[in-house]
């Protein structure tokens, strides 16, 4: 019985407690946040662009032209950042979104017309496409205890395979005017394209949803420690089907503006979406292992990517290097997130800059 | 005698050849402190386990308040008023302590904000500053990760929660293992004053020192069978450790 003899663990810890928190300003704490950091990188890449190519470069048209492109990967992006929060993963949006495109378009032609009537429906019918994806997702991976990265590995398949079934491999290019017109080409105050309010709209909403309520929380919660949120009464499965399921409903509307946008059913051309909007999402500091994460941070993600490619065409930089920069930014922002996780584990508070500059000194 | 909050008898349970529990018997009485003790796989985290509706037993009865109970799952029992701290705490560490002590039983805000999910922070802030003030628990920042704090503040954070909702009793299974000094005996004070507001605790632990200070009754744990229950002011360290190890054989029974 040393126990009763020794008092345990004497370590330096008495002394530690003191002070943690003492020196943690609003502005200290600020800094930490990854997303902002990411922010800086972001408004770097522009302001070089801006002085390398100042008469093409910093313009709306151009800049227009960047959040245009961006904006249906936004959709994507916040779903994906609730699902990556809850240290879970999905391969399959690029096929769900195929998918609900295809349905939507098969609706559609079905019903013919060109009118709101026929374009209502067939968003709905994408939606709910996006939905049944997101809800089995969220089944088997709560109740039957696969891993989220083979489930949704297994439905990224599935979707696209049944999708081409669905059209025998060709794409259905009818789209009713009125989707295209109002939607796909259609801007607000003249000038804003409707696809980038769209993404806005669901951007706040999603951004107040993961960051102010109690589902939110929830997400957070079942991302940082599983077990202990089930402990404690959280419904651990309910709310991780709901995240599939809501990550599914917004692939489904991403199909449809995508339908809209491009008038195809493209399905070949969303191959590497999932790991383009991962890539943004885990850039904008959410981090793999869960309980971390912003939307907001997901967004300026996504923009370093596409900021990138516009500013490499502009100045006649092979769009290879696009591919180079961002794969760089990746394995940096990861890096950051793991120093920054190591030492939240360790009980310190030091700080990503102090580390790394300790470690080059070292 | 009073009625025990709760009481257990002729628990058993078996794992393959293992026979964890093996027809034990236990119980606590309100306002007291009873601490379990005994040696390593002597089946202390199994009773509690078992008395805090985390794991079935095989056979025996379970009385809460002297009407027998059945505990499914630890809501069963969160509903009778037990909580249980863990050893590994199981706070998460991304979250904040307010959210940490809310998690799961949120305050929502009252009307149309609160069915749309919106929490009532202010409130929560305000009542789990409340819940840490009267334990004397030192937590600094109720706004910074649960991660990144100390041992002694984690461990402070998952008492208040447990006794903000426990109306009846407390688990604390080896709240002070990993403990420095000052920490500890931090967390033996919040125990004594868990108890003086009526609500009885149950307390695991390894370290006689910390038993002999803090309990009222010591029930000592031998190969999943009671051994001994004692008035904690009338018995030595040397008779626990003889009773843990089995070197005198205390009462008949063992």
């Amino acid at each position: 019985m040393s126990n009763s003899t020794k008092a345990p663990g004497m370590g330096p810890e008495t002394t530690a407690i003191a002070g943690i928190d003492a020196k943690e300003t609003r502005f200290t704490k600020l800094a930490r946040t990854q997303w902002l950091q990411i922010l800086i990188v972001l408004i770097a890449i522009i302001v070089l662009f801006s002085i390398a190519a100042p008469e093409s470069f910093p313009h709306w048209g151009n800049v227009r032209l960047i959040i245009q492109n961006a904006s249906i990967l936004a959709i994507l992006a916040v779903g994906m950042t609730f699902v990556i929060v809850t240290a879970g993963i999905d391969l399959s949006i690029g096929s769900v979104l195929v998918f609900s495109g295809v349905v939507a378009a098969m609706v559609m032609r079905a019903m013919g017309g060109d009118g709101w009537g026929t374009a209502i429906v067939g968003i709905i019918a994408a939606i709910l496409s996006g939905i049944a994806w997101g809800l089995f997702n969220g089944l088997i991976i709560t109740k039957l205890k696969v891993p989220p990265l083979i489930v949704t590995l297994g439905s990224m398949g599935i979707a696209l395979g049944l999708a081409q079934i669905l059209t025998g491999g060709v794409d259905i290019r009818e789209v009713p005017a009125v989707l295209t017109n109002s939607i796909g080409y259609g801007n607000v105050f003249g000038t804003v394209p409707v696809i980038s309010v769209i993404a806005l709209a669901v951007v706040v909403v999603g951004a107040i949803i993961l960051h102010r309520t109690r589902f939110g929380l929830h997400t957070f919660a079942i991302g940082s420690n599983e077990e202990s949120a089930r402990r404690v009464g959280v419904k651990v499965d309910r709310r991780l089907i709901a995240v599939y399921t809501l990550t599914g409903g917004l692939t489904g509307l991403a199909g449809v503006l995508s339908l809209s946008q491009f008038s195809t059913t493209a399905i070949a051309g969303q191959t590497e979406t999932n790991l383009n909007v991962i890539t943004a999402v885990v850039i904008g500091g959410t981090s793999l292992f869960g309980g971390i994460g912003t939307i907001i941070g997901s967004i300026v993600g996504l923009f370093i990517p596409a900021v990138l490619q516009n500013g490499f065409v502009i100045m006649g930089v092979q769009p290879f290097w696009q591919q180079v920069a961002v794969g760089l930014v990746l394995i940096i922002a990861v890096y950051v997130d793991q120093v920054r996780r190591a030492q939240a584990s360790r009980g310190g508070d030091a700080g990503v800059w102090r580390h790394l500059l300790a470690r080059r000194r070292g | 005698m009073a009625t025990p909050v709760l009481k257990a008898r002729g628990l058993n349970r078996q794992f393959g050849h293992v026979r964890a529990l093996d027809n034990t018997d236990f119980e606590v009485y309100p306002g007291e402190v009873t601490a379990l003790i005994g040696d390593n796989g002597a089946g202390k985290s199994t009773l509690v386990k078992a008395l805090s509706g985390n794991l079935s037993v095989d056979s025996g009865a379970i009385e809460f308040e002297g009407k027998p109970v059945v505990l499914a799952n630890p809501a069963e029992a969160s509903a009778l008023g037990m909580e249980t701290v863990h050893q590994d705490l199981a706070l998460a560490p991304h979250l904040n302590p307010v959210q940490n002590v809310y998690l799961g039983r949120e305050i929502m805000r009252s009307g149309l904000a609160g069915a749309f999910g919106f929490m009532d922070d202010a409130e929560m802030r305000r009542a789990s500053r409340a819940a840490f003030d009267d334990l004397g628990a030192t937590v600094r920042s109720l706004s910074n990760q649960v991660g990144s704090m100390s041992g002694g503040q984690k461990q402070a954070i998952a008492i208040a929660r447990a006794v903000h909702w426990a109306k009846k009793l407390v688990f604390l299974d080896e709240p002070t293992a990993a403990l420095g000094v000052r920490q500890t005996k931090n967390v033996l004070d919040m125990i004594r004053r868990v108890s003086d507001t009526g609500i009885a605790v149950v307390f695991i632990s390894h370290s006689m020192p910390h038993v002999m200070e803090v309990a009222d009754r010591i029930q000592v744990l031998r190969l999943g069978h009671r051994a001994a229950t004692l008035d904690a002011k009338a018995t030595s360290m040397e008779e626990l450790v003889g009773l843990m190890t089995g070197a005198n054989a205390g009462d008949a029974a063992a």
